[in-house]
């Protein structure tokens, strides 16, 4: 491989990253609502509708900081709205995260309309962060290029895997999406606390919109980050609600779209629209491929042992209460 | 801790589950608490644990009024509860699920810590659960044990324990009985709901017997927890307590049927060769022919190896090896519809997550099961069909009534009512488990029934007395290996439980 070539492909990687950024940050928050037991099907008509308040404020106020607290607090309140439907009225989730998705996002093109195609503010670009940039490969891949949304995603990546996996609260976390009655009885607060991770969950997915209109899409224009949401809610499911690996989604799903623009470059002929579509198409395809059971034929071969372990790893049940309110009598 | 429950009420619906209701228990004392299925005793013990809120009624505890309206508050006042049906966390690990509800957890988990927590007070009792197994793998008795490990290591004041016997065995029953003793004499109260009376007898100071939402009755067993805790054994025994609580529960005496000789000669179900392999366990059965009308027990600790036999035999899991015949046919690797259509039928131990469709009623799963042509359900005819059940099976319950709402025996009753009938072999597991006296006796009679049809019986039970009573001839599931058949008439409830224990 020349040198160019390999410049290339570490360009073709990092600007899937930076595409990828904004999915994280989604499918991170999206990941936390639904291990509390809730689904919040809005993830498009919040991202959109973020998107463009985020860009709003940070362009009303000139600080892009505050155009992503303000799109942080509009996710948390329509996932409001979603928690006191499912979990306080026990509406169908599907329903109402549906309509939201719809009423946001017409709601985002309506108000938005007169700060199309505007200049605004945007985060500034490149960060790279010192010591790590100089580490062979992944230097130059992960801490070069980014500005500092990316390095925040990282982040929250880890500390969300933390947070599940390695403290009480996130064990409690994922309790109440698996059995609620059983938490409940171990004395936890399952309705408080299905509100504040349906909350927290809404205001990172309005941070991804922010970073969208503020950054890796920066401006706004009409469904200014139309598909993504839907295409958040697929990656959770395929990562199995695992943090890492509901990341590692969002950035296969960033190598395809960076994928598509080099190919698009290459072969001008085509539509356009086939390179914007190709990546979800990708995506759903890799999707039922891994979730089949093909793969839990082959690894009968194994030995026991790592039949389990491996079979614990790719197999990823949704929490058992997802979608379901928490009756109590 | 003293506890105190002045006339509690409840209601779900127009079931008056709970009707004034009062009930002391004693600092230092093991509190029994009897009574038939749907009695009522569940719902008492969840509303002093906060799990339901009474409808009216007072809890006092050590002589103050207390304000439990959740379990989070039942916590603060130092009560733990074990639930009759397993309430924990199927997908996650048995470590995980200790440290879910232990109040010892910090913020940052430790699951090594846990883990040796947990292993040290499981090896106390002689209780075998791999702390890494998800809980969702393990038997319905290795999640009660997790569970009794949980509230000990919790170090409740005040322990409820909703018949928490069914799923071990006899040495570890006498450990737990050990350890509850311990903490009664540490000044704690216990309050133990159980169908089985010698338990009750063996434990118990004190016990309250429950009818149809109302206290019936009150006895004292031993004379004072002073008096006992002086000498470490049991006191002043009254003569004859078993039947006068039976008298109490019932409002009648009970009469055991003996079990007659129901098998032909006929050779109904044939396992060759057998291999049985799952993640955890792998064995093997060399050959077992069951004649019609037979029935055959299966002895061994909880999870070793009589589920996976059971769904084996049902044709739910594909043996690793080996042949399985019904009748003339052979089955093996056949597809669970043949098995059907061969009358072999299965009743799992987990009703309700196996047996019977949660949300459903008893109707509709009637409907379910009636093969009608068509696409419409023909209501009238699964109305009728349900109220005939229900008459017949004595089910506590109506025509539309869910499933989940059935107490536990009533449950049992449903699935007993919904078996096809004319059957070649039942295979079921712990039949009798969480029933009353009376209904354990009308089920075995039920069944009895079937053995005389033909039906062979293949169950596996955790109470030995039931296998000995029941059984023609038992099968030993221990350490990996299963035992070739014995005559139950050689055997009694001691000498199985020897074997159990790996001497055979
Ligand atoms: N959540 C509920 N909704 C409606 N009815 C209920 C509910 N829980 C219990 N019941 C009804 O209340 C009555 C008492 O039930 P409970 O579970 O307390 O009985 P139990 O004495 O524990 O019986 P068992 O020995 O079978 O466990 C039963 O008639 C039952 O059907
Ligand atoms: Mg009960």
């Amino acid at each position: 491989m020349t040198a160019m070539e390999s410049g290339s492909l570490l360009v073709i990687l990092a600007t899937a990253i930076a595409f990828a950024t904004p999915l994280v940050f989604a499918c991170i928050g999206e990941t936390i609502t639904e291990r509390a037991g809730v689904i919040n099907l809005s993830a498009e008509g919040t991202i959109m509708l973020c998107a463009m308040v985020g860009f709003v404020a940070a362009k009303v106020t000139d600080n892009v900081w505050v155009g992503f607290v303000a799109a942080a607090i509009i996710g948390a309140l329509i996932a409001l709205i979603v928690a006191y439907g499912a979990i306080t009225l026990k509406q169908s989730q599907i329903a109402i995260g549906f309509v939201l998705a719809l009423l946001c996002s017409d709601l985002s093109a309506y108000l938005g309309n007169p700060y199309v195609r505007v200049p605004g503010p945007t985060v500034p670009p490149r960060f790279p962060i010192p010591i790590l940039q100089d580490i062979p490969l992944i230097g130059p891949l992960f801490f070069r290029e980014g500005d500092i949304l990316v390095y925040a995603g990282y982040l929250l990546i880890i500390a969300a895997w933390f947070y599940f996996y390695r403290t009480r609260g996130g064990l409690t976390l994922r309790a109440i999406g698996e059995q609620p009655a059983a938490a409940f009885a171990r004395g936890h607060n399952v309705i408080a606390l299905r509100y504040a991770y349906t909350m927290i969950g809404g205001a990172l997915m309005g941070i991804a919109g922010a970073a969208f209109s503020l950054d890796f899409k920066a401006g706004w224009s009409y469904r200014h980050t139309a598909g993504y949401g839907w295409i958040a809610l697929a990656i959770v499911i395929f990562g199995g609600w695992n943090p890492l690996r509901v990341a590692l989604g969002a950035y296969l799903f960033g190598v395809l779209q960076s994928l598509a623009s080099v190919v698009q470059s290459a072969i001008p002929d085509l539509p356009t629209q086939m390179f914007t579509v190709a990546p979800f198409v990708l995506m759903i395809l890799v999707l039922v491929l891994t979730s089949s059971d093909w793969l839990d034929r082959l690894l009968n071969y194994l030995p026991v042992n790592a039949r389990r372990a491996f079979l614990r790893a790719i197999h990823a049940a949704p929490p058992a209460a997802l979608g379901r309110p928490f009756e109590q009598d | 801790m003293k506890v105190e429950l002045h006339h509690i009420h409840k209601h779900f619906g127009n079931v008056h589950a709970n009707d004034d209701v009062s009930l002391t228990v004693e600092a230092g004392t093991i509190h029994g608490l009897l009574g038939e299925n749907g009695a009522g005793k569940s719902t008492l013990v969840k509303i002093l644990s906060g799990f339901i809120t009474r409808d009216s009624g007072e809890i006092i505890l050590d002589g103050r009024p207390a304000h439990i309206q959740s379990p989070a508050d039942a916590l603060r006042y130092g009560i733990g509860m074990l639930h009759q049906d397993p309430l924990d966390f199927p997908p996650l690990t048995v470590v995980e699920n200790f440290m879910a509800g232990s109040l010892a957890t910090p913020a940052l988990l430790n699951a090594r810590a846990a883990e040796r927590t947990f292993s040290a007070l499981c090896r106390q009792f002689n209780f075998d659960i791999d702390p890494q197994a998800r809980v969702g793998d393990l038997t319905v008795g290795e999640r009660q044990q997790l569970e009794i490990v949980r509230l000990l290591a919790n170090g409740a004041g005040t322990l409820i324990l909703d018949e928490p016997t069914t799923g071990i065995s006899a040495s570890q029953k006498t450990l737990l009985f050990d350890a509850l003793r311990r903490l009664a004499r540490e000044g704690k109260s216990i309050i133990f709901v159980s169908h089985k009376l010698e338990d009750v007898e063996e434990l118990c100071d004190c016990v309250t017997v429950m009818r149809r939402g109302r206290v019936v009755g009150e006895l004292t067993l031993r004379d004072t927890p002073t008096k006992r805790a002086a000498d470490g054994q049991p006191a002043g025994k009254h003569v004859n307590v078993a039947a006068r609580i039976v008298e109490m529960m019932f409002g009648k005496e009970l009469a055991m049927p003996v079990k007659p000789a129901t098998h032909q000669d006929e050779v109904i179900l044939t396992l060759d060769g057998l291999i049985l392999r799952n993640d955890r366990l792998e064995m093997s059965i060399e050959h077992l022919s069951v004649q019609r009308g037979e029935v055959i027990g299966i002895a061994g600790l909880e999870g070793s190896g009589q589920q996976l036999f059971l769904l084996t035999c049902a044709g739910l899991e594909r043996p690793a090896g080996g042949s399985i015949r019904v009748g003339e046919r052979d089955l093996t690797h056949k597809p669970y519809a043949d098995f059907v259509k061969a009358g072999v039928c299965y009743l799992p131990a987990d009703r309700l997550r196996d047996g019977l469709i949660s949300g459903l009623t008893i109707q509709e799963h009637v409907a379910l099961r009636m093969s009608g042509k068509g696409i419409f359900i023909d209501r009238a005819a699964a109305a009728k069909e349900a109220e005939r059940a229900i008459a017949t099976f004595n089910i506590r319950g109506q025509p539309d009534t869910t499933v989940e709402r059935l107490s536990g025996g009533n449950q049992q009753r449903t699935q007993l009512a919904l078996m096809p009938s004319p059957l070649n072999v039942l295979l079921m597991e712990h039949p009798t488990r969480g029933l009353d006296i009376e209904s354990t006796l009308w089920v075995w009679q039920q069944l009895i029934a079937r053995c005389n049809q033909g039906t062979a019986i293949v169950f596996a039970s955790s109470d030995l007395d039931e296998i000995v009573q029941y059984s023609d001839r038992v099968i030993v599931f221990s350490g990996g290996r299963i035992s070739p058949p014995i005559a139950a008439s050689e055997l009694t409830a001691d000498s199985l439980g020897h074997m159990i224990g790996g001497r055979f």
